[in-house]
């Protein structure tokens, strides 16, 4: 599996981190029960805090994403189909609740949002 | 958690220059960057941990016990690099083998011969002829080998290039795999510790001006740019510092008191550090 990082993105590290391995495992590139590196030597291999991987990983396990055995390592939490699609919904909403109130900033109304998203349907998804 | 250092209240007077109350915690299995400007307290502190400075005031604990009274314990699984070595210069490595051995019981000897090796360091060339950089690799290396559990490095980075940089942080993540593993070190190459350290002290003119765990001091903040008249639609609270240029200012703020649709630029630690000093409050 490949993590790249950047400076460039809004992103704190952290969740750069928790995201690429998510989408690692919706993806199927990481297989339930594969193991994950350390918490340390994923640090060491980045270069970055230990702290920054720890957060990573105790926000995976929050997901329900990976599961942490003491003294044994993190592991990819064996999971049905349903829940991967559960947790894509869930942060498709999240996506689209911030589209609402940007919208709201800027005044655009209920029905030409409804356009705008209809439009972008037409063009990403069909 | 534990803490590998613990300094509360520590107070040095020197006629010129005063420690006041300082104060913070390294959490065991952590890395910390002391950072702060030339003369702002960081090697005295550093001394003061060491008892090499007798503190005046104030209580200092390391592994959880008196730095003073516990002096030799705790020595021996103390680590030290200073920015220079402070060892006669006509030795050579081999020779810091056969003296360090007999003052360490933990001391490895084949650990030690290892990292020479890694680093390029010859066996038996006096001190005096190596570069700033092979110097500042063995003096980390003999540091290293008696396995300590803390590393204190006063400016161990300063005046190296990248590639020794690079090769010396992977020795500190290298050490860090043992949990129990815990670094302090003063730096004003801010660049090395954004990427490894977990935690940033920052002292100015010998006081704290904060000490936080990394990734919230990134993050928390961020930096908003307009005119005076802009700013004025910023909340106040979320304001923490300001600086001002002849084209407009800048204002060190809260990110999470500040509507999303501001843009603010991402700081690294040398901006923070430059608002506290060098910026007024709002």
């Amino acid at each position: 599996m490949d993590i790249k990082l950047t400076n460039a993105s809004d992103k704190p590290i952290y969740e750069q981190i928790s995201e690429q391995i998510k989408k690692a495992i919706i993806t199927g590139i990481l297989k339930p029960g594969d193991p994950l590196p350390s918490i340390r030597s994923l640090a060491k291999e980045l270069k970055i805090s230990v702290m920054t991987t720890k957060r990573a990983y105790a926000d995976l396990e929050r997901d329900g994403f990976i599961v942490t055995f003491a003294g044994k390592g993190s592991f990819v939490a064996e999971r049905n189909q349903e829940f991967l699609r559960e947790e894509l919904l869930r942060q498709t909403e999240e996506h689209l609740l911030k589209a609402v109130q940007t919208a709201k900033l800027a005044g655009i109304k209920g029905n030409e949002l409804i356009d705008l998203l209809s439009m972008l349907v037409e063009e990403e998804l069909e | 958690m534990t803490n590998a250092i613990e300094v509360t209240n520590l107070k040095k007077s020197f006629p010129q220059f005063q420690l006041k109350d300082v104060s913070f915690q390294l959490p065991a299995g952590t890395i910390m960057g002391f950072v702060g400007e030339n003369g702002a307290g960081k090697t005295t502190t550093i001394k003061c941990l060491l008892n090499l400075l007798k503190k005046e005031h104030g209580e200092i604990k390391i592994f959880g016990l008196d730095h003073s009274e516990h002096e030799t314990t705790i020595k021996e699984h103390i680590g030290v690099v200073f920015d220079e070595l402070y060892i006669p210069d006509t030795l050579h490595a081999t020779h810091i083998n056969n003296i360090l051995e007999k003052i360490f019981d933990r001391w490895d000897e084949a650990y030690y011969a290892d990292l020479l090796k890694r680093f390029k360091i010859p066996f038996k060339k006096p001190i005096k002829q190596l570069s700033r950089g092979m110097r500042m690799k063995l003096s980390i290396a003999i540091a290293l080998s008696h396995h300590p559990k803390l590393l204190i490095l006063d400016e161990p980075t300063s005046g190296l290039d990248p590639i020794v940089r690079d090769e010396i942080l992977d020795l500190f993540m290298e050490f860090m795999q043992d949990e129990d593993n815990s670094i302090l070190f003063s730096t004003h190459i801010t660049s090395d510790l954004e990427k490894i350290a977990d935690y940033i002290t920052f002292i100015h003119d010998g006081e704290i001006v904060f000490s936080k765990n990394k990734d919230e001091l990134l993050y928390d903040y961020g930096i908003w740019k307009g005119t005076i008249e802009q700013s004025m639609e910023l909340p106040e609270h979320a304001k923490i510092r300001m600086r001002k240029n002849a084209f407009g200012i800048e204002i060190l703020v809260n990110r999470k008191e500040v509507n999303s649709a501001f843009t603010l630029d991402k700081p690294n630690i040398e901006d923070i550090m430059l608002f506290f000093v060098k910026g007024v409050h709002p």
